[in-house]
This record gives structure tokens, C-alpha cells and sequence, in this order.
């Protein structure tokens, strides 16, 4: 069925196909939409599960955890502060092994208030050990929920999939939410090996001495290397089922591409106009839209990346005192690889000031005219 | 009529709490009365530790291990987790100490009380954070030594009242009790599992380390804590209903405090001080139990 919603809708939805057991989550700006939907859902019957009206979010992380040791499909959403509240909970999830799904509208952090969009609260969880997918659209948004219950049921480590502020989660587009019967089909019910059960009783986290922690995370290391491949068979699934894939690392003309975007999220849309206008003066432009961030597809990548003579990545985010955080990863990822590629570091949109066309082309026109980047932060649009 | 305590035992011997540990008592009569069919969330206290290192457990049933501050919300998500998928019957015990539920985890329980979530609480309460080493919480009493309240800066403020934090919560059951009545404790479990939406138990649990007490005489000071009325036994029902379980027979505090060596600083005055304090709440205590019925 298609319809036109929102990139909360798109989430709501997506948590209903996927057929939520145990929905756990506390409102804040601009997620509340998903909570409201979803507590509508579940009133009228349309999704058979238990929504904890929990009192925070540190709690409605504590709650999925419980939920889904008992074997039940759990799912929450959240945004910024409420992200950040999480925080030890996301780590005790992951190191839990627990399939979660979390959708995070990206919001800027506070002080001073904001509500509008950047990267840096779902980055700041970056080493918490969950899966991150940042989405371009409502339709990636839907489908994301759906695969990442496919991909974390079978490695056991849960998923964060991300949408803008605004430029997505209020921003309607027509989208094709599949059949739930079609999704069973895709998604079986979950059957967990190890869980909470008075038939069979294990205890789960006790105290872990030197003699054994060091090998949860190594295992954790190990699954997160297979579970590039297992998303990569999850979206050509998907694909099969339902006639469409994202990518892990989207390339968009970037093949024979001089200059390579690298960009994420909503920007992702505007960037594909510039390349699709620069294209049609002959600049040799071309784009990679990282979908998949944790784990993040090094290897394809730097596949993408081989016959580009400069690469400009765009951070809608900052690591205050280092730079943009996937330039960080960008580059950490091609050391020893591509010495003699030039990668331009941009930090662009922060605290959803708008990223449009014109910032784009400003960044083209940097990275063109330079041979290198003179400095390993470059500020686009700042008010000096 | 007495009380039988049920023989079957779902703790091991192979637990590591301290001799005389009034928590590791207080686990083994609760999950007597309440048999096989339960699931234990456990919050960072003593009891991760007395529970076993992995991959041992020192309990029979399942026991999931959560963050500090989360046993109420942990719990709720297992009760909806098994509920979802059709089990109604299992009991899910969250087993909290004293830090983990006067202070850091009140809001988790708080959100889950005022939910009505069909859990069991338990706080066994040995009066400090025992396991980073005797730190004072809100449920030390006035006047404690502990690690940081030092004798020539004791603590200074009541304890907590966290049976009327959670009256305040109109939640269907609450009760307090102690290891040295076990008929006692065990009634009043096997009570709340009958009964439905949230049900808390405040546990009094004596630690010889933390209270500076030799191992032996546990027992004897979790009995005169309730005959001082120090620590009544008595039952909250619904928010209003409150009914005294055992007529304390009213022996002075001072013979509770001077077994205790984090009492010792004490001067007579200040035992004094104590004695009216522990009147005055006894009859408010009194009254609420006459005005309810
Ligand atoms: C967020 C967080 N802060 C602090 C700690 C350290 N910590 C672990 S147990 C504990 C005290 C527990 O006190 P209580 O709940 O009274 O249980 P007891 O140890 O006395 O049995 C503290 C402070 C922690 N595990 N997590
Ligand atoms: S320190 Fe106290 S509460 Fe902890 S195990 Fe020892 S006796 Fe029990
Ligand atoms: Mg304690």
C-alpha cells in the first residue's frame, strides 16, 4: 500500500510490519510522532504488542533490554537528549547481545536548546557496539527497521537505524509499506537461543573476570565483521521480496568519478541533484552515500573509492578538538591504501542550519580548485 | 496456626555473601514462597556478587543482571516480554538493595509503581551502599557511621520513608519485614504473589561488615529492630489500608544501637534523641493503622 507520511510515520510503520512485541519509549522532539502513532496502533489493535509508557528513556532502554531477553521483539525511538540519557544502557544492550532496533531522529545536542538536526548524537554512540544506518528517505527509513530486525536477530547485536530532524521525520513522501504477511515472510517470527525462561535457567551477566570479558569482545569484533556480509544478504532479500535495496555504500556516478561526495542522510538528496547538474556541465562529479556506518564497509569502500583522484567528505557533525567524524573514519579507512588520495574534510549543517545546493557547489568548488586540503577542517557556511 | 516454610530450596549453598548476611537469608525465604516459576532481576548491589561470577549462579531460576539504576524498568520489560508471548504466570522479582532503590533506581521503580506493572519488588535493606564499601544512602538512619558520613560528621537526616513513597503510589501491596521473622516474611510473599499490578517489599537485612556487628548476632539485631519499633512489621494495601503485623514489645533503642559498632559515637542524648524519634513515627504509624479501619 502506498502512502504519503512522514519519515516518523515511515518508523511508526515500519515498527508495525516488523511486528513489535515490546515497544518501550518516552517523547521528545521531533520523535514524539513515532510514539504517538504507535501507542494508536497498539490501542486499536492494528499491532499486538505492549507499549510500556515508560518515564524516561533511560528506562525505555532498561525495558527493552528486559523485553527482549525474554525472547520478544523490542523496539524504541528517540532522539538527542534522550539518546544521550541511553547511553549506558546502549552499551548494556549490545554487550547483552540484544536484537533491539532503535530508530534516533538525529537532533543537535544542548546547551544552547535545539531541536533542529546533526549527526552528533547518534555519533557520540558510535563505540556502544550497536549497528548505525543513516537513511536519505522515508522509503529507507520503512525498510530499515525491517532489515535491521532481519540483521540483528541473526548476530545478536541490536540496531540504530537514524533519519534527520524535520528534513525527514516531518517531511511527507509517498511510501510503500509492504504487506505484514509479505513481511512475515522476510521476517519470521524471532526465536532466540538463549533466553529468560524458568524451563531452561541460565544467568545472564554476572560477574565477568579478566579470564573471560576480554573474549565478549572479541566476539562482538568477529560478528560485527560477518554482519556486513549478512546486511549485504539482507538487502538483496529484501530486494527479491520486495523490489528494492539500499546499499550499504551507495555510489552514485561515482565510478569513473574525479571528485567523490561522501555524505549521509538527507543530504544525500541534495547532493544527488548537484551531481545530476554538474554532470550535465561535464564535471566529473560523483557521490557515495554511506548507509551502513557501524560496521562500517571499509573494504567497499575503499572499493568505491579506487579510481577517484579526490574524495570531499561532508560531516554534518563535529568531534570537538579532531574534526567531522566520518572524515575521521574516511581516512582511518584509506591509510595505507590510497596515499596519494586527497580527502577534504567539511563540516557543513550543524544544528540544522540548511545544507542546500549552493553549500554544495561551494564544496565542489573547494575541493576543485585545491590540489589538497589546507587544513584538516573545513568550515562551510560558519559565521566567523 | 503456624506458618510453614517451604523445604524447597532454589539458592545453592555456593553463594559468596559474608557470614551472617541478612540479604543472603532474605533471597533464600523470598524464593521459597516463591517457587520455580520466577524470574530474578538483579540491579548492581551485594547480591551480583553473592549470586556467583560467571558462568555460575547461586540460584536456581533465571537471573537476568541489570544496570543499577533499572530494576523497576528491566523488570516491567520482562513481565511484557513473557506476556506477549503468553506467559502470565511466571514472577518476575526485582531485587534491589537499598542504594539501588532509595536513590538511584527510584525513578525506574517509581515509573513502574505508578504503571501498576505486575512485578514484585523486593529492596533488601542493609542501610548503605555495601558493596563499593559502606557508603551512606537515604536509607541510612540518623545518626550511622558509615564511609562517608565519619563519626565526627554522622549523618545527620532520617532515613528515607520509602513504604509511604510507595503508599503514595496507591499500588495494590506493600509490606515491610525481616529475616528474623521468616513465618513472617514468607506470609507475606506468598500474599503478594496472589496478587496482581505492583507489590514491593522492604526488606531489612543486617550486614556485619557494613553495620560492624560479629556475624552471630544478625539474627538477634533484625528482631530488636522490630521490638524497638526501630523497623515495624506491618502491610499497605492499596495506598490506604494499613494493618501492623506484630505488636513490637517495645524494648528501648539503646539495647538495638549498642551491639552496632556504627553506633558506638553515639552519647546517651543522642540514643535519647533517637528513642523520641522512633515514638514519634511508631504513633504515626499507629494512627494511619487506626484511621484505615
Ligand atoms: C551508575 C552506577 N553508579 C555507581 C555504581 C557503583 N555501585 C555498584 S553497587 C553500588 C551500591 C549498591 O548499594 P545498595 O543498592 O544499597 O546495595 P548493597 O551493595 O548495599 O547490597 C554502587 C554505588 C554502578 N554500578 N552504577
Ligand atoms: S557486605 Fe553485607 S550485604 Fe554485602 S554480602 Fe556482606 S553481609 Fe551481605
Ligand atoms: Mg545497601
Amino acid at each position: 500500500m502506498k502512502k504519503v507520511i512522514t519519515g516518523n510515520y515511515a518508523v511508526s510503520y515500519g515498527a508495525m510490519v516488523s511486528r513489535s512485541q515490546v515497544i518501550a519509549a518516552y517523547p521528545i522532539t521531533p520523535q514524539t510522532q513515532i510514539v504517538e502513532l504507535l501507542s494508536e496502533f497498539c490501542a486499536d489493535g492494528l499491532l499486538d504488542a505492549k507499549f510500556i509508557k515508560v518515564e524516561s528513556e533511560h528506562s525505555a532502554m532498561a525495558s527493552c533490554i528486559g523485553a527482549s531477553a525474554t525472547g520478544a521483539r523490542a523496539f524504541t525511538a528517540t532522539s538527542a537528549h534522550g539518546l544521550a540519557l541511553m547511553h549506558e544502557l546502549l552499551h548494556w544492550a549490545a554487550l547483552g547481545r540484544l536484537p533491539i532496533v532503535l530508530a534516533n531522529v538525529n537532533r543537535a545536542m544542548g546547551p544552547g536548546w535545539s531541536i533542529w538536526t546533526d549527526q552528533n548524537d547518534s555519533l557520540s554512540q558510535r563505540d556502544t557496539g550497536w549497528l548505525q544506518f543513516y537513511c536519505e528517505s522515508n522509503q529507507e527509513i520503512l525498510d530499515t527497521i525491517i532489515q535491521g530486525f532481519k540483521i540483528s536477530e541473526q548476530i545478536l547485536l541490536p540496531t540504530m537505524l537514524v533519519l534527520d530532524a524535520f528534513f525527514l521525520s516531518h517531511t511527507s513522501e509517498p511510501v510503500d509499506i509492504p504487506d505484514i504477511e509479505v513481511v512475515d515472510t522476510y521476517l519470521p517470527k524471532y526465536n532466540a537461543t538463549y533466553r529468560l525462561s524458568t524451563e531452561n535457567p541460565y544467568a545472564f551477566g554476572g560477574l565477568t573476570g579478566p579470564d573471560h570479558y576480554f573474549e565478549i569482545r572479541y566476539k562482538m569484533q568477529e560478528t560485527m565483521d560477518q554482519a556486513i556480509e549478512i546486511a549485504r544478504q539482507a538487502d538483496e532479500e529484501f530486494e527479491r521480496i520486495f523490489g528494492r535495496s539500499h546499499g550499504l555504500i551507495e555510489r552514485y556516478y561515482s565510478d569513473d568519478a574525479e571528485l567523490i561526495l561522501v555524505v549521509s542522510g538527507s543530504i544525500a538528496s541534495t547532493t544527488r541533484d548537484v551531481v545530476d547538474q554538474l554532470r550535465s556541465e561535464g564535471r566529473n562529479v560523483g557521490m557515495l552515500k554511506v548507509r551502513m556506518f557501524r560496521p562500517f564497509p571499509r573494504q567497499e569502500f575503499r572499493n568505491a573509492v579506487r579510481r577517484a583522484k579526490k574524495v570531499a567528505v561532508i560531516d554534518r557533525n563535529i568531534c570537538v578538538g579532531f574534526g567531522g567524524i566520518f572524515y575521521q573514519e574516511i581516512t582511518s579507512t584509506m591509510y595505507g591504501h590510497r596515499d596519494d588520495l586527497p580527502i577534504f574534510g567539511f563540516i557543513a549543517g550543524l544544528g540544522g542550519r540548511d545544507v542546500t545546493p549552493n553549500v554544495i557547489h561551494e564544496i565542489v568548488t573547494h575541493a576543485e580548485t585545491h590540489d589538497t586540503p589546507d587544513t584538516e577542517i573545513i568550515w562551510i557556511g560558519v559565521k566567523r | 496456626m503456624r506458618f510453614q516454610i517451604p523445604e524447597h530450596e532454589l539458592m545453592g549453598p555456593g553463594h559468596v555473601a559474608c557470614p551472617g548476611c541478612g540479604a543472603a537469608q532474605a533471597m533464600r525465604y523470598v524464593l521459597k514462597a516463591l517457587g520455580e516459576k520466577t524470574i530474578v532481576v538483579l540491579p548492581a548491589c551485594c547480591w551480583s556478587i553473592i549470586a556467583g561470577p560467571f558462568p555460575y549462579s547461586s540460584l536456581q531460576v533465571p537471573l537476568y543482571h541489570t544496570a543499577f539504576e533499572t530494576a523497576g524498568a528491566a523488570a516491567s520489560g520482562i513481565k511484557a516480554g513473557l506476556e506477549i508471548q503468553g506467559d502470565t504466570d511466571t514472577t518476575v522479582l526485582a531485587w534491589a538493595g537499598d542504594g539501588g532503590t532509595f536513590d538511584i533506581g527510584i525513578q525506574a521503580l517509581s515509573g513502574a509503581a505508578e504503571r501498576n506493572d505486575d512485578i514484585l519488588y523486593v529492596c533488601y535493606d542493609n542501610e548503605a551502599y555495601m558493596n563499593t564499601g559502606i557508603q551512606r544512602s537515604s536509607a541510612t538512619p540518623w545518626g550511622a557511621w558509615t564511609t562517608t558520613t565519619p563519626v565526627r560528621h554522622f549523618k545527620n537526616r532520617p532515613k528515607k520513608d520509602i513504604m509511604m513513597v510507595m503508599a503514595a503510589h496507591k499500588i495494590p501491596y506493600a509490606a515491610t519485614a525481616t529475616v528474623a521473622f521468616p513465618d513472617d516474611l514468607v506470609a507475606k510473599v506468598q500474599k503478594a504473589k496472589t496478587i496482581h499490578g505492583t507489590r514491593f517489599l522492604h526488606i531489612l537485612s543486617p550486614c556485619p561488615p557494613g553495620w560492624k556487628i560479629p556475624s552471630e548476632i544478625a539474627i538477634r539485631l533484625a528482631r530488636l529492630a522490630i521490638e524497638t519499633k526501630i523497623f515495624p512489621l506491618y502491610e499497605i494495601e492499596n495506598g490506604e489500608k494499613y494493618t501492623i503485623t506484630r505488636q513490637p514489645d517495645g524494648v528501648p533503642v539503646i539495647e538495638y544501637l549498642k551491639f552496632q559498632g556504627r553506633f558506638k559515637h553515639l552519647t546517651k542524648s543522642q540514643m535519647d534523641d533517637i528513642q523520641d524519634m522512633v515514638e514519634k513515627e511508631w504513633e504515626n504509624l499507629l494512627s494511619k493503622t487506626e484511621r484505615s479501619h
